[in-house]
């Protein structure tokens, strides 16, 4: 270990300031990148499940004897 | 070997393929990316040792190379997908060529911001307008016109074949960027690693910055297969193997 104590850790010898600066905007982009494509591939799944029942249903309605 | 290519090849073809064997990659990317960059990051914030000119501030190259180093290497595999698309057809190739242009330009970003940042205990300015920073800023605005074209053309398949061509022509770009130190008296050291030659910096330095190149090539891989994934479950929805998925 480099430093001596937490407050030495974060202050990084007094570039604390751009060394978290740095490495929050970092982090902000990655957590970022792994949202997106998480986030649409659950809206993908939903749509097109709701799309495929759709289809089934009409399907269905027209298969069926007219009365 | 040849006939090993061309069946890999094929199998990387068929989307099928593809979506079955990266949902069994994805725990294994998402442990060595996790793991790799915890240990690199934990390494290189706390227990590497400070520079000798630039103390504490140098730190930010944990972070700062090996986005810097993704960044021109995915720009280089989004051209090589976009060439294969463009001589082959190959619709999986389109595809992840478009997956990786978000995320090249994220990477890249990270090596502006990050290198701005560093920039300003260590130069005493942000940002100066010289070969490598100008460069490198010239990459993010050809990632962003490869995601702009590919939405601007009027069909899909006009616009792979516009951002592959794009992506080929600013493949020029990438050695600029490589021999911009060399090439122009800037502000920006030289390279840190080079495969031809000793590292010039410390041992207990450099370990936690391989590591953590390790960990950023596993994290892009994981998100070019993400984002891969989906455009396949779109671009499939009306085949029976995407309708059990969708079913399940």
């Amino acid at each position: 270990m480099q430093f001596d104590s937490m407050t030495e850790f974060f202050a990084m010898g007094g570039h604390g300031f751009y060394v978290w600066l740095a490495y929050g905007l970092s982090s902000a982009i990655i957590l970022l990148n792994i949202l997106l494509p998480v986030i649409r591939r659950r809206r993908l799944i939903k749509e097109q499940a709701q799309r495929l029942r759709r289809e089934r249903k009409s399907q269905e309605r027209e298969d069926a004897p007219s009365a | 070997m040849w006939d090993w290519i061309v069946r890999l090849y094929h199998r990387l073809g068929s989307p099928k393929w593809f979506y079955e064997i990266t949902g069994k990659w994805i725990p294994w990317l998402v442990g060595l990316s996790a793991i790799a960059g915890v240990v690199g990051l934990v390494w290189g914030l706390a227990y590497a040792p400070a520079d000798y000119q630039q103390g504490n501030s140098f730190r930010i190259i944990y972070i700062h190379v090996p986005a810097a180093i993704l960044a021109q290497s995915a720009y280089m595999m989004m051209a090589v997908a976009g060439a294969v698309f463009l001589i082959w057809r190959m619709k999986m190739a389109a595809w992840v060529a478009k997956t990786i242009a978000p995320i090249g330009a994220s990477f890249c970003l990270i090596a502006l911001l990050t290198g701005a940042i560093w920039g300003k205990p260590t130069w005493g300015t942000w940002w100066v307008w010289d070969a490598r920073l100008t460069s490198m800023l010239l990459l993010l605005f050809l990632y962003f016109g490869v995601m702009a074209i590919q939405q601007a053309m009027e069909s899909e398949d006009s616009g792979h074949k516009a951002a592959s061509i794009l992506a080929l022509v600013g493949l020029v770009n990438i050695p600029i960027i490589k021999y911009s130190v060399e090439w122009w008296n800037t502000l920006h050291q030289p390279a840190t690693l080079k495969l031809t030659e000793k590292p010039s910096m410390a041992t207990e330095m450099l370990i936690p910055l391989l590591i953590m190149i390790v960990a950023t090539y596993a994290f892009f891989a994981l998100l070019v297969i993400l984002r891969t994934r989906n455009e396949i479950l779109l671009h499939e929805r009306k085949r029976k193997w995407v309708k059990q998925i969708l079913e399940s």
